[in-house]
């Protein structure tokens, strides 16, 4: 029983006051409120998100990730190289088969070289599909810390986003190097500087997706088996592998609910340049989708955070 | 700022058993909603035909600024629930505490350690899950290694630390946090003996004068020379709530079985990995049981239990614990040379122990059985199951009681062998 005392009489955590800068910590540290009390009671369902509270939390959210970022390819023999990988190969495989069934790079890549079309969308459709199958699972794989901690739940959905977008930038790297080897066939101009705007939307959709997942996953553990079944149809059901070119017009605002269709032609409306449409009004529905997701799932997460611990 | 730490307000948490207690498919889901409209008042999720529990209720209690507040109860009377609710892991279904300062929950050590990362990273990490700054803990660092003893593995990976050096580390980091209350549920009450009263001497040198403790034990002893006050949970209620003695007093007495034996009918019957506790049974040498007897005679303590296998490493024995919570013995029916264990077959078995005359004092004494494979694992470790009470009597010397005390000061009262040196 070693924080208490064992002889009666002498106070157990007695001696020693609080310094100077262990007071001033004292007030701002995570939780602590030491004027008005914490309330602990049965809430409400539907509740406003302590956007306040996440922020004082905003050291474990960084901790968490990165360690998240170190762990992820410890005791694997190719390392970091398995972010490259899927990207890579799943654009060279579709790459040998449009090959194979003589489809024209017209029709297929908008005449651009179909490996450089195809990883341009590529890399931030991992980053998606990493984010998504990752947050999906980060509060049923958090279950030993949502039992025995209190901390603001949105940290552990946010916090798997960012071995992701560590995945995310060594394929861009990659993406680089491919742009480099087609520099011919790309004209960079001033819709480079959008690239962030698309990376962050590709983001938010992610999270806005992850959170109804993990929230979903705690109750019910089918989460895990949909979630590779859902990534593999999105893919078919975004420009990656084809150019939205082959989509129908009218049924374009129809496809662009699906945010990563605005993600996956911005990206190449950014770094492809010249003869690469502009994403246009398909933006405008892509971003209302996402906001209308990520709200939702917001609210969804928090109305399910207090049973977490009951369930988990 | 007020004087209280902490105020609870009717607390109550509701379970649901059984059905919905395991993870639910997304198929019972859907069934049950298709079949929603043919069942009336039905929601799918929360079936009203399952079975509720309340694994608390109506818990009010108040607790001061810098007192410490121990919480005793039997297994599933409520104690984690409490501390769970107090440190906001979980919503109470009704009532409300209010918490006045910042709040260190300890319920496990070494929260949050990954066996990947190395001791340095998991400092930091378990810190910050535990609610330390970055700072805070860059400050401490130095002071946590030292303190845990591990410095020359400090940057290896914690899956190859023994299991000694991992909770060193873990115990080191929670002894550096500083909370205004502090929740600690009794896991902590592990590792080695030297290193806990190394950690007990840590926490009074940092700790301020105003920390509020909230502590779970078993360990009645603790309980009693440590806390300001106790409450005792049973079945979800608010007992007791008062002095630490009373409290521990008849925590003890409606913990304990009477009569001289405690008989577990077989579908209650502790029990694990194969093996089945049945009885224990206390008499006297000259075989009269009751559960009071004298320190004259011998004292016999029978267990009775079915082993499906019998591995080497069995150990069958007990604590013997007095009034006071203090553990007087343990012993365990393969102390001696192995040539003397009593033999031990698969199928039922009684043992019995001899605890000689004229060795302890009068007084109320527990028994917690504590059966184990030696080094691999716990099968029954349960607390003050058994109570019998000793009159001490063995004195041979006219010298020996005086009318005023009847008992010996001391947990033993032997007659040792004099001699002039």
């Amino acid at each position: 029983m070693w924080p208490f005392d064992a002889a009666r009489g002498h106070r157990f955590f007695g001696g020693g006051l609080l310094s100077a800068d262990q007071a001033i910590e004292l007030k701002q540290d995570p939780g602590g409120q030491t004027a008005a009390p914490i309330r602990v009671r049965a809430k409400p369902g539907w509740r406003a998100i302590d956007f306040a509270e996440l922020w004082r939390y905003r050291e474990l959210l960084w901790i968490l990730g990165s360690r998240d970022v170190k762990v992820r390819y410890k005791q694997t023999a190719l390392g970091i190289l398995w972010a490259i990988i899927p990207p890579l190969f799943t654009t060279l495989i579709f790459n040998a088969i449009f090959v194979l069934l003589k489809v024209t790079p017209q029709t297929l890549s908008n005449g651009f070289p179909y490996v450089l079309f195809a990883f341009t969308a590529q890399v931030p459709w991992q980053l998606f599909a990493n984010s998504l199958s990752q947050s999906s699972n980060s509060l049923v794989g958090s279950q030993h810390l949502v039992t025995k901690v209190y901390f603001p739940r949105l940290v552990i959905p946010i916090a798997s986003l960012f071995s992701a977008v560590v995945d995310f930038l060594i394929c861009s790297a990659i993406l680089a190097g491919i742009m480099a080897w087609y520099r011919e066939s790309i004209e960079l101009g001033w819709p480079l500087i959008t690239l962030p705007f698309f990376t962050l939307l590709a983001i938010c959709a992610s999270l806005a997706v992850g959170l109804w997942m993990s929230a979903l996953n705690v109750q019910y553990r089918d989460v895990r088996y949909v979630v590779p079944i859902v990534a593999q149809l999105w893919m078919y059901a975004s420009p990656v592998v084809y150019s939205s070119v082959n989509i129908p017009e009218k049924w374009r605002p129809l496809y662009a609910v699906n945010p990563m269709a605005s993600v996956a032609e911005g990206f190449r409306w950014a770094l492809l340049g010249k003869n690469h449409p502009a994403p246009g009004p398909m933006l405008l529905v892509s971003l209302v989708s996402v906001a209308a997701l990520l709200i939702g799932g917001l609210f969804y997460f928090k109305r399910m955070e207090k049973t977490f611990a009951d369930l988990a | 700022m007020t004087d209280i730490a902490i105020q609870a307000e009717g607390l109550g948490k509701l379970y649901r058993i059984g059905r919905a207690r395991r993870t639910n498919t997304l198929r019972d889901t859907i069934t049950q909603t298709i079949a929603g409209p043919f069942r009336r008042n039905r929601n799918p999720l929360a079936p009203a035909d399952d079975e509720t529990f309340w694994a608390l209720k109506d818990v009010s209690f108040e607790v001061k600024r810098g007192e410490v507040m121990g919480i005793i109860g039997r297994n599933g009377a409520g104690k984690s629930t409490l501390l769970k609710i107090l440190s906001r892991i979980t919503e109470p279904t009704e009532g409300e505490a209010r918490i006045y300062g910042r709040v260190g929950s300890l319920l496990e050590v070494g929260t949050g350690f990954h066996p990947e990362l190395t001791g340095r990273e998991n400092v930091f990490l378990n810190g910050a899950i535990l609610g330390m700054k970055r700072g805070e803990i860059a400050r401490k660092f130095d002071e946590i290694v030292a303190f845990s003893e591990i410095e020359k593995f400090i940057d290896t990976p914690v899956k190859h630390y023994s299991s000694g050096m991992y909770m060193r580390l873990a115990f080191a980091v929670a002894a550096h946090l500083e909370p205004e209350i502090l929740i600690v549920d009794e896991v902590l009450a592990v590792g080695d003996a030297e290193f806990q009263k190394k950690c007990m001497g840590k926490m009074r040198e940092v700790g301020s004068q105003s920390r509020t403790v909230l502590f779970v034990s078993h360990n009645m002893a603790a309980v009693q020379t440590l806390c300001d006050r106790v409450v005792m949970l049973m079945a979800g209620h608010l007992a007791e709530d008062g002095h630490p003695e009373h409290v521990v007093g008849r925590y003890l007495a409606t913990a304990a079985g009477r009569g001289g034996e405690i008989v577990w009918p077989s579908d209650q019957a502790p029990s694990a990995a194969g093996f089945k506790l049945f009885a224990i049974r206390t008499r006297a040498a000259d075989g009269r049981a009751g559960g009071t007897y004298s320190t004259r005679l011998d004292l016999i303590i029978e267990m009775e239990f079915e082993t499906a296998t019998v591995s080497k490493g069995l150990c069958v024995g007990f604590d013997l614990v007095s009034a006071q919570g203090a553990t007087v013995f343990r012993t365990y029916q393969n102390d001696q040379a192995p040539e003397f264990w009593p033999p031990i077959q698969p199928g039922r078995n009684r043992l019995s122990c001899v605890v000689p005359a004229g060795l302890l004092n009068g007084g109320v004494y527990l028994i917690s059985p504590r059966v184990s494979v030696h080094h691999v694992e716990w099968m029954v470790q349960l607390e003050s199951v058994l109570q019998f009470e000793l009159v001490l009597d063995h004195g041979l010397s006219p010298l020996w009681n005086s009318q005023s005390d009847r008992n010996r000061p001391g947990v033993m009262a032997p007659i040792l062998r004099w001699t002039r040196a």
